[in-house]
């Protein structure tokens, strides 16, 4: 069963969640959870498992061998993504690693076979286990743009690697690709929001994603007032339960700063959590 | 006329409510908000759209099915899985497809045709507080890069039409492609972090990001009584790296009474601490760069 973490934006509490569920579903079962949130992994702050492994994620980088090469410029043209030039003066031709997206296209469309292709690294996987729980993260290199490859990388490498029957996805926030990439794996997706207008807004769109994908879904509030129902009346009428609420909390935020999970810090939110994860298996199953 | 980002790395930290603060403060600006994902500006500040334009980004592929033979070529040479077979059909996936149209020019029937896809909208809104620029971007796209492009360049026409003395733009959240492109060709910028692991290492990265960009940060820590200690080592961070701390911003719960009353938080409760603690740092941040 694999369950993801979304927010239609980063800050309203999404890693608190997906964490703290991990460490809840840890004290009963083992389970893994993924950080996708590739340009942003910050899980592992809260859950501290011991990275024992890192792996380089990469994309196929052309090159190409000047002794085949006619500088025809062919392979500039059929470059979609601006990444390839052709300097005939020069007799050269460079590669903009960081525009590349590794399609493929030039290499394949080379009239001289000059084009072969290297790996180019873009992040890093890392993972490790502690007690019941394997973690998993990706994480792209700084100044790279390429998070939905990384992530497609990332669950490939997945796939052959997490044998665990509970999986946790920390997802990317926003509703952008990479997003997309995280939840389409997911039986169930709990959407993450804080009690204001800007979190309602924020959670709808993250909403229509799921819904786009015809998911089963969840709401958890964070940071929950009183006074502000439009979320919970929007769960309402779209039908969607709303899983639990966390009270705003100004212990909470300090537990966060201190990089505390707060099924860690607290027994009783540990318990919710426990429950969450029960109502979430039962509703998966009896699909 | 001088544009100023506000940026934050991770969301969460504060910026947007800094720069709803900055809005109802700053004279004579006008608005943009470069967060193409999930823009949020426009609800807090009541903006009313009076200009919508069609956003088109990458062209995505689409095969003809009358023309295709089923040889699978396409779903071979494509690096994006993109092409799926449903019913024994070749189809391509919008969400998957890339556009880098290399099944276009593989197909032996030239059966795929490649065709403008929506990717968003941009518009131009008032507000109770000056003219703003903003879009959002459909869901499941990516490009956002290509759109705040066009969106700050809308920004500084509707300046110079407004003869604005600023542009205030709220950055998108997070360190990548659009934060590049709402920082490139800047002077100044505002980072606002807080007193987290996370935080620092957010600052670690734009701070790059604006060296190579030749931009001078600003830097604000928002709820810096969560954890003093963290602030200050934020603070000896920030002046390690030469750059400017122009204030520390208490966490206060009136910041989200205001954000659910879908107010900037200077004009709901003028007289917090927050409020006059984010005036000091405007005054302060405008005495130095003040556009003249
Ligand atoms: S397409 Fe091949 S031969 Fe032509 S310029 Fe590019 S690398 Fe050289
Ligand atoms: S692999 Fe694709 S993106 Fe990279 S240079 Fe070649 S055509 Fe351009």
């Amino acid at each position: 069963m694999v369950i993801t973490v979304a927010s239609g934006k980063g800050g309203t509490g999404k890693t608190t969640v997906s964490t703290s569920l991990t460490f809840a579903v840890s004290s009963i079962k083992s389970v893994s959870h993924v950080d996708l949130d590739v340009e942003e992994p910050d899980s592992n702050i809260f859950l501290k498992v011991p990275i024992q492994r890192e792996e380089m994620i990469w994309l196929p980088l052309p090159t190409v061998d000047y002794s085949k090469c006619t500088f025809c410029g062919v392979c500039q043209r059929v470059c979609e993504y601006n990444a390839i030039f052709v300097f005939k003066n020069n007799k050269e031709v460079k590669v903009f690693g960081e525009l590349c997206r590794g399609c493929g296209a030039c290499t394949a469309m080379c009239p001289y076979g000059a084009i072969s292709e290297i790996q180019r690294f873009i992040g890093v996987f890392s993972y490790g286990k502690r007690g019941n729980i394997s973690f998993y993260e990706g994480r792209l290199n700084i100044g790279e743009y390429v998070a939905t490859d990384a992530i497609r990388w990332v669950k490939k490498r997945l796939s052959e690697i997490n044998t665990s029957d509970i999986t946790i996805i920390d997802a990317p926030p926003g509703t952008s690709c990479p997003v997309i990439h995280s939840m389409k794996d997911a039986d169930y997706i709990i959407l993450v929001t804080e009690d204001t207008p800007f979190g309602f807004f924020d959670m709808k769109l993250a909403y229509k994603v799921a819904k786009k994908m015809d998911k089963k879904m969840g709401i958890i509030i964070n940071k929950a007032l009183s006074g502000y129902d439009e979320i919970r009346n929007f769960a309402k009428e779209e039908d969607i339960p709303i899983l639990m609420e966390i009270p705003f909390d100004r212990k909470f935020a300090k537990s966060y700063a201190d990089g505390i999970t707060l099924s860690a810090y607290s027994d009783e939110l540990k318990n919710k959590f426990l429950d969450v994860f029960s109502y979430i298996e039962k509703e998966v199953h009896n699909a | 006329m001088l544009e100023l980002a506000v940026v934050s790395g991770k969301g969460g930290t504060g910026k947007t409510t800094f720069t709803a603060s900055l809005a109802a403060l700053v004279k004579n600006k006008v608005l943009v908000d470069a967060d193409v994902d999930a823009p949020d500006l426009h609800i807090l500040l009541k903006a009313t759209k009076e200009q919508e334009v069609p956003f088109y980004g990458m062209k995505k592929a689409r095969i003809v099915q009358e023309k295709c033979i089923s040889c699978g070529i396409c779903k071979q040479v494509c690096r994006f899985s993109a092409i799926d077979v449903i019913d024994g059909r070749y189809v391509v996936d919008q969400v998957a497809c890339e556009g880098c149209k290399l099944c276009f020019r593989k197909c032996p029937r030239k059966a795929i045709v490649m065709e403008d896809s929506l990717s968003g909208h941009w518009y131009v809104s008032n507000t109770p507080y000056g003219k703003m620029a903003h879009g959002i971007l459909e869901v499941g796209e990516e490009n956002s890069g290509k759109l705040v492009t066009i969106i700050r360049k809308q920004g500084m026409f509707l300046a110079q039409k407004e003869k604005a003395d600023y542009v205030i733009i709220d950055g998108p959240p997070g360190i990548g492609c659009p934060v590049n492109s709402t920082i490139t060709g800047l002077k100044y910028a505002i980072v606002i972090t807080e007193p987290t692991q996370s935080g620092l290492s957010d600052l670690e990265r734009l701070l790059d990001l604006m060296e190579h960009f030749n931009v001078l940060p600003f830097v604000v820590i928002n709820k810096y009584d969560l954890s003093p200690s963290k602030s200050e080592e934020i603070k000896e961070y920030a002046s390690k790296r030469g750059a400017k701390v122009k204030g520390l911003i208490p966490f206060d719960e009136t910041v989200v009474k205001a954000l659910s009353e879908g107010r900037p938080v200077v004009q709901y409760a003028p007289n917090s601490q927050v409020s006059l603690k984010i005036k000091e740092i405007w005054a302060s941040i405008e005495a130095e760069i003040s556009p003249s």
